[in-house]
C-alpha cells in the first residue's frame, strides 16, 4: 500500500477547491544511483482517480514528468457538507493508495 | 442462422449503448501518447486535429524556474465543456507530462507542479467539445548558481 | 558617499571581536536597514524570496502544500512514540519538547559546549538506550520539522550567557562567518551580506538576518527535508572547501552566532526552498 494521500478542500458555495499531495518518489527512471552507477528504475504515479460520493469527478494521467511527492489541485461543483471525497492513485509497479475525507 | 442474428442485434444494441455513454467515463490512459518524444507527436496521439492558441486559455507558469525539479503549472479556462486539460514540456525527454481527464461537474482549472529537464516551451491544450485550444510560455530553467 | 562610510563603520564593528554579540545583531540589523530601506527587517525570515518576485510567486504556490507537511506528520508521529526503556523525546525537553526551538542552539556550562537542536534529539536517544539517527536528512530532521512547527511564530532567544567558553564559542563561529575559505575564497558574508538581494548567476543571494529560523527546510533540490548543517556542508562544497562533520564543534559554533543574530524573529520552520 502507498503513503496515505494527504487531502485538503474548501467549500465556496457549492465547489469544492481540492488540494492533494501524494507522498511518493516519482523516479523518471533518468536518475543514476552515484554509487552503482545504474539508473534508478522508474517509479511513478500513472494515474489518480477522484470521486465525489462515488461519482469520478477528474481523472489525471500522469508521465514521468510530474514533481517527487506530487502535488495536484482540482474544483468541482455540486458538492456540499458532509459529502465523500476520494482520491486514489495507481503507479507504474502496481501499488495503489486510496484515501476518503468528508467534505466540511 | 437464428444465433447469429440474436448475436448481431446483442453486439448492435451493446454498441448503442457503449455510443450513447458520454466519453469520459472510459478515460483511459494515454500510454503510448507519455512515450512519444516530440511535442508533435503527443499531440498527434492525443487528439489528432489541429490546435489553435487562444488567449481564453490561461497557463501561469515561472518565467524562470527557481527548480527544474519543482516547477508549478495552474491551468484555467472560461470555455465551455472542457473535456481534458493536458500539459506538454516541449524539450523534456518525454514531453506529455500530463493529461487531465474532466467531468460535467469539475471547474476547468488544475494546478500540478512538473519537472523540466532544460529551458523549454510548456503547452497546454485544452479540449473543450470537439475544439484543441492552447496557451505557451517559454520557461528558463537554469543550472542554478551557487545556490546549486 | 555617507551610506558608505556608515556600511564601513559597521563593517568593522561587525568584525570588531570586543563588540557584545548585542551589539553585533544591532549593527547586523542596522546594515541591512541601510542596505533596504523600504524593506520590512522582519520579512528576511523568508531568505531570498524577500528580494525576488518571481522566485517568491513560486514559493508562495509551494506554500499552497509544502511538502515537509510530510515532514512533520511523520515527525510528529516518530515524536509521541516511546523509546523501549518507556521514556519518550518529551521527558528530556522543557514543556515536553513543545514550542522550544528558539531557545537552540543553547550553551551547556556543564560540558562548555553549543548544544543544537538536533544534538539534545539524539541526545535523549542515546541517554534512553537508543541508537542515536543520522544528522542530515531523515528520521531525526522529521522530528526537529515536527518541533520547529510547533515553535512557529515564537522569536528566536538564543542566549550567550555570562560565562567566557560561551562568548568564545559565539566569537568561534563569528569568526567562521568573516573568514574566507575554499578554492572560490569566499567568506559567509561575502554572499550573505555584501551580495545579499543580488543576482549570482542566476541565484538571488538571502542575507544572514533571519537566515536561522525557518530550519529544518525541504529544498526542492533534495526533494526531501534536511538540517542547516547539511546546507552548511552544502555551502561549504560550493565555495569548493571541505565540509565539516555535521554538529562538528565548527558547525555548532557557526550556528550558535547564526541564530544569535536572529534572536527577535519569528521562527517560520519548518520552510520550503527550491
Amino acid at each position: 500500500m502507498g503513503s496515505p494521500i494527504k487531502i485538503k478542500v474548501k467549500l465556496k458555495g457549492d465547489v469544492a477547491e481540492v488540494k492533494a499531495l501524494m507522498p511518493h518518489p516519482m523516479e523518471s527512471g533518468v536518475r543514476v544511483n552515484a554509487e552503482t552507477g545504474e539508473a534508478v528504475p522508474k517509479h511513478y504515479i500513472q494515474e489518480v482517480v477522484c470521486k465525489h460520493n462515488g461519482n469520478v469527478v477528474t481523472t489525471a494521467f500522469w508521465g514521468t514528468a510530474v514533481s517527487k511527492d506530487p502535488y495536484m489541485a482540482f474544483k468541482f461543483k455540486g458538492a456540499k457538507a458532509g459529502d465523500k471525497l476520494e482520491i486514489s492513485w495507481r503507479d507504474n509497479t502496481g501499488d495503489t493508495s486510496v484515501s476518503e475525507v468528508d467534505i466540511s | 442462422m437464428k444465433l447469429q442474428r440474436r448475436a448481431l442485434v446483442k453486439g448492435l444494441l451493446t454498441a448503442a449503448a457503449v455510443l450513447a455513454v458520454p466519453r469520459w467515463l472510459f478515460a483511459a490512459r494515454p500510454d503510448k501518447a507519455f512515450e512519444e518524444k516530440s511535442a508533435d507527436a503527443v499531440v498527434s496521439d492525443l487528439f489528432n486535429a489541429p490546435v489553435t492558441e487562444s488567449d481564453q486559455v490561461t497557463l501561469k507558469i515561472p518565467d524562470i524556474a527557481e527548480n527544474g525539479a519543482v516547477v508549478p503549472v495552474t491551468v484555467s479556462t472560461d470555455l465551455a465543456n472542457v473535456e481534458s486539460i493536458s500539459v506538454i514540456v516541449d524539450n523534456n525527454p518525454t514531453p506529455l507530462a500530463a493529461m487531465f481527464a474532466l467531468t460535467p461537474q469539475s471547474l476547468p482549472e488544475i494546478s500540478i507542479r512538473i519537472k523540466m529537464g532544460e529551458s523549454s516551451m510548456v503547452r497546454a491544450v485544452v479540449k473543450a467539445g470537439d475544439q484543441l485550444y492552447s496557451a505557451s510560455k517559454e520557461v528558463k530553467v537554469t543550472i542554478g548558481g551557487c545556490g546549486g | 558617499m555617507k551610506k558608505l562610510l556608515i556600511a564601513c563603520f559597521l563593517f568593522v564593528a561587525m568584525a570588531n571581536a570586543y563588540a557584545t554579540p548585542e551589539e553585533d545583531r544591532l549593527a547586523l540589523r542596522e546594515f541591512f536597514a541601510q542596505r533596504f530601506p523600504d524593506l520590512d527587517l522582519n520579512e528576511m525570515i523568508n531568505g531570498l524570496y524577500a528580494f525576488d518576485e518571481g522566485a517568491r510567486e513560486q514559493w508562495l504556490e509551494m506554500e499552497e502544500f509544502p511538502p515537509y507537511e510530510i515532514a512533520i506528520e511523520a515527525g510528529e508521529e516518530t515524536f509521541k512514540e516511546p523509546f523501549a526503556n518507556g521514556k519518550s523525546y518529551a521527558d528530556c525537553f522543557e514543556n515536553g519538547g513543545i514550542g522550544i526551538r528558539q531557545n537552540y542552539p543553547r550553551f551547556d556550562t556543564d560540558s562548555g559546549e553549543v548544544v543544537t537542536l538536533e544534538e539534545a534529539i539524539n541526545r535523549c536517544r542515546t541517554d534512553n538506550g537508543e541508537e542515536p539517527l543520522p544528522w542530515l536528512t531523515g528520521e531525526l530532521a522529521n522530528i526537529s520539522a515536527y518541533m520547529a512547527y510547533t515553535s512557529r511564530g515564537n522569536k528566536m532567544n538564543v542566549v550567550v550567557p555570562d560565562d567566557p567558553r560561551a562568548l568564545a564559542a559565539y566569537e568561534a563561529g563569528k569568526e567562521y562567518y568573516y573568514t574566507r575559505r575554499g578554492q572560490l575564497e569566499f567568506a559567509c558574508e561575502n554572499y550573505h551580506m555584501q551580495s545579499a538581494g543580488n543576482l549570482l548567476r542566476a541565484d538571488r543571494m538571502s542575507g544572514m538576518l533571519g537566515q536561522a529560523t525557518h530550519w529544518p527546510v525541504y529544498r526542492s533540490k533534495w526533494g526531501e527535508i534536511g538540517t542547516l548543517h547539511k546546507r552548511f556542508q552544502e555551502c561549504n562544497a560550493q565555495v569548493r572547501a571541505k565540509p565539516y562533520e555535521a554538529q562538528s564543534p565548527v558547525y555548532r559554533n557557526l550556528e550558535y552566532f547564526l541564530s544569535y543574530m536572529s534572536n527577535g524573529m519569528e521562527l517560520n520552520g519548518p520552510a520550503s526552498r527550491r
